[in-house]
């Protein structure tokens, strides 16, 4: 498990809202431009690193239960997509490191795979 | 109690919206969270389908202490070929749906994952009439 606080320090991240959640815990890490594979997963405390910066990432994770987004590659998030995650609980962290390095510097840090 | 929304075909920016509106009522109602889940990517996947694919379409559910019915109508080109539908991958999702991060061919299929009911009605040119029930009494195991 892992506290986003932590996620945010180890991806050299920002958030842009939901800062309330710094203390709330993910236990695994799925990333994927697919939003289609996002919905078949089951578990629970998933963060979501993705590069699909759209207002179809914020849905999907809001559907999912999803509490947590990662955009890589300092994709922006437009003030529709902040207003839905505000609502929804859903904190969006951006990092400029690459899907890849995000997923490697969290996979070492303990965050677990779900396949 | 019952409640529906129509779903507009094409509008991209609202996909969700529905699905959104029945989280809400069904937290209100207080159904255990699993379940919620099960329901809304069960019923999210239809609306995408609907948007996607149909000229517009209506999402109605309905709660009772037993169940909760999901029943998703569209008028469109129907789906012609069920069979191939329900596998996993199968897709005639346009470029543009799938630049939107869907159309990868799992919605079928991960809407009978998450039923605990599925029936699927449909007629080529004409319409799809999806009914999913999802049982109260017991998570659905998987």
């Amino acid at each position: 498990m892992m506290k986003l606080s932590e996620v945010i320090e180890a991806i050299d991240g920002q958030a842009l809202c939901c800062k309330d959640l710094l203390d709330k815990e993910v236990k695994f890490g799925f990333s994927s431009d697919l939003m289609s594979d996002v919905l078949t997963l089951r578990d629970d405390d998933i963060l979501l690193i993705t590069g699909l910066a759209n207002i179809q990432s914020i849905r999907t994770a809001e559907l999912s239960d999803i509490n947590a987004i990662v955009l890589v590659r300092n994709k922006a998030a437009n003030q529709a997509m902040i207003d839905m995650a505000t609502d929804s609980d859903i904190m969006i962290i951006t990092t400029k490191y690459s899907m890849f390095k995000t997923s490697g510097l969290l996979f070492d840090k303990g965050l677990s795979p779900i396949y | 109690m019952q409640t529906s929304f129509p779903v507009a075909a094409g509008d991209f920016t609202k996909a969700g919206a529905a699905s959104s509106e029945i989280k809400r009522m069904l937290k209100q109602l207080g159904i255990p969270q699993k379940t919620i889940k099960r329901i809304v990517v069960a019923l999210f996947e239809a609306e995408v389908n609907v948007i996607a694919h149909s000229y517009g379409g209506d999402i109605s559910c309905d709660v009772t202490p037993q169940q909760v019915e999901i029943r998703v109508i569209d008028k469109g080109p129907g789906i012609p070929d069920l069979n191939l539908a329900m596998k996993e991958g199968w897709s005639t999702a346009s470029e543009e749906v799938r630049e939107m991060g869907y159309g990868a061919g799992m919605g079928l299929p991960n809407i009978k994952k998450n039923a605990d009911l599925l029936e699927i009605h449909t007629a080529a040119n004409d319409h799809t009439d999806i009914r999913m029930t999802f049982f109260l009494d017991g998570d659905k195991e998987q």
